[in-house]
């Protein structure tokens, strides 16, 4: 285990604290003020002074290479690695000097590997946290079912199922449901779409913008991958060694002005199409519908369109709203326009998040 | 040596079956008391190493060398202390199961997949009862092999204890060693270890039973 946490009674229990967050399952604000971290016998921190505040509700993405502190980084929050130095705060309240157990219980977490109990049922591991906080029996079976549902497991089929008999997929939303479990105002998510198979991973990356539009979690997620962080993401922190916070922006702001050269090769490839991806016809000027146009709609992406006009060849697409009414058209030189007016859209884009 | 006479034996077992019954329950017994003591002993020894490096390696070279020592010598170590009978049959044969028992609950505590003790921590469970109600679980398949393989050890060890007047069907293998040339001396110790060999049989019979029963479907194959 690395640097396991004793077991000695807490310094201080803070009860008041976490009744207080335990109530809040909307989300709560994280600081993190010059936390850093040297494993012992290292020579080199792992985590340099990270410094971050996190609104209440926000979904953070860490991305940066292997081996960049992204892990330690989210870990230290829940105490599962103890900072060097520095100082957490969730919900304006230091969790340094709180029971680690207690604390633990109102922070969810994933990770890649999914740590389901397999010698338990779906519905029992579901039910490990809301059994530690002491729910009755009836409490819990209720919040499993929902819970399933959630996640789009159907209670009926999976709760006295054991994880071996799921597949990737279905554990891998077992997790996240536990992780759930009790309501936590926080989320913390080390990779947990990483060992899926790439149409898994966007089916789950979707669920799990639903679910957070509707539960509103404070979460902090860790990806290798820039383009799952422009999906999910409200901010995107891009992490260079030592946990170095090399730019702290909306994908969109990232993709238009990356902060150096490092920011730039992280995006990779195709700035412009990851940009359009990101704006929503909504957001874009329309010219007047042209007769005859393919037809697209309106909560398509400006990349759907560009998408559209490249395989049919068209002029123009007119873009269609729900009642299949016309509302206008869109050209190549419109999107171009759009990314070379990158900062109004960029913050639009932001608003319909 | 007498040759095997097929109808001899017949009228052998026909006049002593109860008897051979007797002492094949005996010998199950004393076995079954010792692995018990020795399943409770060991996985609590277990439980209490198996995180600290020197209590556990001092526990698992004390089994390792026990195990080496000759039944028969150990039995004659303790006849003295304990006298004849079930005594230093069961103490002989509990200190034969502990290695097989002791070794497998500290590996399969420590075995434990790191991502599952991680997310246990994470979920705010104590180390104990991350212990109790997740290690020990996980563990339990790899704890009933030891336990499996300690009872057949035990079974084997139970036949020694003759020596030292213990019971089960050892006795009769004795009788027929120490009566070599005579009518029945064969009989005897054919009965004896045949009997010893459906025992062990039935054991493992047992184990898969109680494997079944004891262990969660989501661990079994
Ligand atoms: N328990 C540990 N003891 C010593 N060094 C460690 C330990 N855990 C991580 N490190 C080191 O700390 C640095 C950061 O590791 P960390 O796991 O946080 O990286 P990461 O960004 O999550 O990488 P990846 O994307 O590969 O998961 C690495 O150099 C790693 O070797
Ligand atoms: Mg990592």
């Amino acid at each position: 285990m690395p640097d396991s946490t004793t077991d000695t009674p807490a310094v201080s229990t803070n009860t008041g604290f976490l009744s207080a967050i335990s109530q809040k399952q909307r989300g709560v604000s994280i600081e993190l003020d010059g936390v850093s971290k040297v494993y012992p016998g290292q020579p080199e921190a792992a985590v340099d002074d990270f410094s971050m505040r996190i609104e209440p509700g926000e979904l953070v993405m860490f991305v940066g290479p292997s081996g960049c502190g992204k892990t330690t980084t989210m870990k230290m929050i829940n105490r599962i690695i103890e900072p060097s130095n520095g100082s957490i705060r969730i919900d304006g309240t230091d969790i340094l000097s709180m029971d680690p157990n207690q604390l633990r219980r109102h922070i969810g977490y994933v990770i890649q590997q999914i740590g389901l109990f397999p010698h338990l049922t779906i519905a029992e591991n579901i039910g490990v946290v809301p059994k530690l906080l002491g729910w009755s029996k009836s409490r819990i079976a209720d919040r499993v079912d929902e819970l399933l549902q959630t996640v789009q497991l159907d209670p009926e089929q999976f709760a006295k199922r054991y994880p071996k008999q799921l597949s990737g997929g279905q554990q891998q939303r077992a997790g996240v449901a536990r992780a759930l479990a009790a309501d936590p105002p926080v989320m913390l998510m080390d990779e947990p779409f990483g060992a899926t198979d790439p149409i898994t991973r966007e089916k789950l990356q979707a669920e799990f913008l639903r679910l957070q539009a509707d539960i509103g979690k404070t979460i902090i997620f860790v990806t290798h991958d820039f383009d799952e962080a422009i999906k999910l993401g409200d901010r995107i922190a891009v992490l260079s060694d030592r946990s170095q916070i090399e730019q702290f922006d909306t994908p969109a702001r990232i993709l238009a002005n990356p902060a150096n050269e490092y920011v730039s090769s992280f995006i990779g490839q195709g700035a412009a199409l990851k940009r359009l991806a990101l704006i929503p016809l909504i957001d874009a000027p329309l010219r007047p519908a042209v007769d005859g146009a393919p037809q697209i709609t309106l909560q398509d992406s400006l990349r759907d369109a560009l998408n559209m006009l490249v395989l049919t060849g068209a002029a123009a697409v007119n873009v269609v709203d729900v009642d299949h009414r016309v509302c206008g058209s869109i050209t190549n030189a419109s999107i171009s326009a759009v990314l070379n007016d990158a900062q109004p859209v960029a913050f639009a884009a932001e608003g319909t998040r | 040596m007498t040759s095997f006479d097929f109808g001899n034996a017949m009228t052998f077992l026909e006049r002593r079956w109860e008897d051979i019954l007797v002492l094949a329950g005996e010998h199950l017994f004393v076995v079954v008391i010792a692995l018990a003591i020795a399943l409770v002993t060991g996985v609590l020894l277990g439980l209490l190493v198996w995180n600290r490096a020197t209590p556990r390696a001092t526990a698992i070279t004390a089994a390792s060398v026990a195990i080496t020592v000759p039944s028969l010598a150990l039995l004659a170590l303790l006849s003295p202390v304990l006298g004849l009978g079930w005594g230093p049959t069961i103490v002989a044969l509990v200190f034969y199961s502990l290695l097989p028992i002791i070794r497998n609950t500290v590996v399969g505590l420590t075995e434990v997949p790191e991502h599952i003790m991680e997310s246990a921590k994470a979920m705010g469970m104590s180390p104990r009862r991350i212990l109790l109600t997740t290690q020990l679980p996980l563990a339990w398949p790899l704890i009933l092999t030891g336990t499996r393989v300690a009872a057949q050890l035990g079974l084997g060890v139970a036949a020694i204890a003759a020596y030292v007047a213990g019971p089960g069907l050892g006795q009769y293998i004795f009788k027929g060693l120490s009566s070599l040339g005579s009518k029945n001396a064969l009989n005897y110790a054919l009965a004896g270890t045949v009997g010893i060999i459906l025992l062990a049989l039935l054991v493992d019979g047992a184990f898969v039973l109680i494997s079944r029963y004891t262990t969660s479907r989501g661990l079994r194959a």
